[in-house]
């Protein structure tokens, strides 16, 4: 095999592996599934609150939000607990002990992330537009769609930071994680615009990738902004995965070989 | 050569919190160790609990990195031409490690992805080798988790030799295995030597199955390599001619008194 193919050969191998293990805790899935729609139901319920004229944009204003964070938080959960998983079940060591670059790994695992992200999400938006009867006419989907499509790197760069906590401990890590992922909740202006959050904390709105994401998938999908009105963001966005997914490789390669000075990476045996 | 270890070292330490007070606690795993693997030879490790055998193994397989000293497998260095060495190689650890709730078939198949083997090639190479260390084909179906440790430890070791490997590090392949099993894959090891030229290292606590399999059996007490040797040798040299337990139980120092009592 040329080395190229043994490479893609790997990263699909890892994305299989990644599917059969839904396949196997499906019951899981449903209960999340469930959950997702749920909590997406009732953020955008809020608006009902509100005066009929406000209520239908403020609902599609919330379900974006919901959306993406949902999106978003899959990415980043699934890259990290890769990691602790094969951490606790110990296969770790056979992972990285194959004859193929970490970035294949990596990538399979977000290619994973991204494919089930994307799954997730459009089930949760289905339920939505089912329960609400929102009329979207004048959103322009061909925009939305670039927006996500250029999000997605930086997106993969944050995941790869994401994953590196476990790979230094696997309790922590998944701690850490988790209150990262709470930071970006509060900066990235989810479910508000970012303008109310205290100026101590609103810097931090500029560095997170989701708020430009969630910026531009609102002027897209309630303005009905086009592409080539949205394409100089998109390219900001796509520029700034291509310094964050290295950043994040990087990040990664340091803390395996953290790792194995300090023989981390096996359990036991 | 296959394998050339100089002066391997390592340690691991580990931070204790004492309160506010931070106390780092380290063991020194290999100190020093000097060792060489001949091409298709077999080699044994033997010594006891703690003594630093499967630290070595995993410095051979790439998984850690030694504090000091140099390792070179097949003339490459395992720190610094880590992804050629990792083509060549491939591991037994004692535990199997898979993804249990998946069955064997998708475990191997994930295994052999990653080295670039066939989905179709590793399936059929898999049920021949399963077949002949014993296991019934539908073990191959069902969550691994429900199979035996036994029967998982099997599946290790058709992961490991799915990939052809060159050199086969082997920590207690046998250990938790029937009779037997064990005779099965004692076989299948002397077998796979013959057939792909491969070199192995074998660390084992089973003093009958080091006899029977290598070629060259290294003891190793405290991080230390105390003798190498063949097993006749060894038996000869320091078991005064009884057996490879006596040599092992004189050189890891267990026995003090009766070393003691007769001092050669
Ligand atoms: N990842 C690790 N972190 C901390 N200490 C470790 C690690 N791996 C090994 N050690 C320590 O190094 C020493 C040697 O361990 P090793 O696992 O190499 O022994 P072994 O000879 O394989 O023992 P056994 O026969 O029980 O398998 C032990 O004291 C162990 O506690
Ligand atoms: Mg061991």
């Amino acid at each position: 095999m040329s080395p190229i193919r043994l490479e893609l050969h790997a990263l699909w191998a890892v994305v299989r592996r990644n599917f059969h293990l839904v396949r196997r805790y499906f019951g899981w899935e449903v209960v999340f599934l469930f959950y997702n729609v749920i909590n997406t139901l009732t953020i955008a319920l809020i608006a009902f609150a509100l005066p009929a004229r406000e209520r239908d944009r403020i609902v599609v204003y919330l379900t974006i939000g919901a959306l993406l964070w949902n999106f978003l938080s899959i990415l980043f959960q699934e890259v990290a607990s890769s990691v602790s998983w094969e951490r606790w079940e110990g296969t770790i060591e056979y992972s990285f002990m194959a004859p193929i670059h970490r970035l294949t790994y990596l990538a399979g695992v977000c290619l994973y992330a991204v494919l089930y992200g994307v799954l997730r999400t459009l089930v949760i938006l289905i339920a939505v537009v089912f329960f609400f009867h929102i009329h979207l006419a004048h959103a322009d989907w061909l925009g939305a769609a670039m927006i996500l499509a250029g999000s997605s790197l930086p997106f993969i760069g944050l995941g790869l930071m994401g994953a590196v906590l476990p790979l230094l401990s696997t309790e922590r890590g998944a701690q850490a994680t988790q209150v990262i992922q709470g930071v970006i909740l509060l900066v990235s202006g989810i479910y508000y615009p970012i303008r109310v959050l205290p100026g101590w904390i609103r810097w931090m709105s500029h560095l997170s990738p989701a708020t430009y994401t969630l910026q531009a998938a609102r002027r897209a999908i309630l303005n009905g902004e086009g592409p080539l009105h949205l394409l100089p963001l998109t390219i900001k966005l796509f520029l700034s995965g291509l310094i964050l997914v290295p950043i994040g490789l990087a990040i990664f390669q340091v803390a395996e070989h953290w790792a194995m000075r300090n023989g981390t990476l096996k359990r036991n045996g | 050569m296959a394998v050339e270890g100089e002066n391997l070292w390592k340690s691991f330490s580990q931070t204790k919190w004492m309160g506010a007070r931070r106390e780092v606690i380290s063991s020194h795993a290999l100190q020093g160790i000097d060792m060489q693997v001949r091409r298709r030879e077999i080699l044994g490790i033997l010594g006891p609990n703690g003594s630093g055998k499967s630290t070595l193994i995993r410095l051979m397989a790439t998984l850690l990195i030694p504090d000091q000293g140099r390792l070179q497998v097949f003339g490459l260095d395992v720190v610094r031409e880590r992804r050629q060495v990792r083509r060549l190689i491939n591991r037994v650890s004692v535990e199997a490690s898979f993804f249990k709730k998946l069955t064997a078939r998708e475990n191997l198949a994930y295994a052999a992805g990653l080295y670039g083997v066939s989905n179709v090639q590793a399936q059929a190479e898999a049920t021949r080798i399963l077949a002949s260390l014993g296991l019934p084909r539908d073990k191959l179906e069902i969550p691994l988790e429900t199979l035996s440790r036994g029967q998982q430890q099997k599946i290790a070791i058709a992961r490991a030799l799915l990939t052809s490997p060159t050199l086969m590090l082997l920590d207690e392949p046998t250990t938790g295995l029937d009779p037997t099993s064990r005779r099965d894959v004692q076989e299948f090891i002397l077998d796979v030597r013959k057939r792909h030229d491969s070199t192995i290292v074998l660390c084992t606590h089973d003093m009958a199955e080091a006899e029977r399999l290598c070629d060259r059996i290294a003891i190793i007490d405290q991080g230390r390599i105390v003798a190498t040797a063949s097993p006749e040798d060894l038996i000869s040299g320091y078991g005064q001619g009884g057996s490879l337990e006596d040599a092992f139980f004189r050189l890891t120092g267990l026995n003090q008194k009766s070393l003691e009592e007769d001092p050669r």
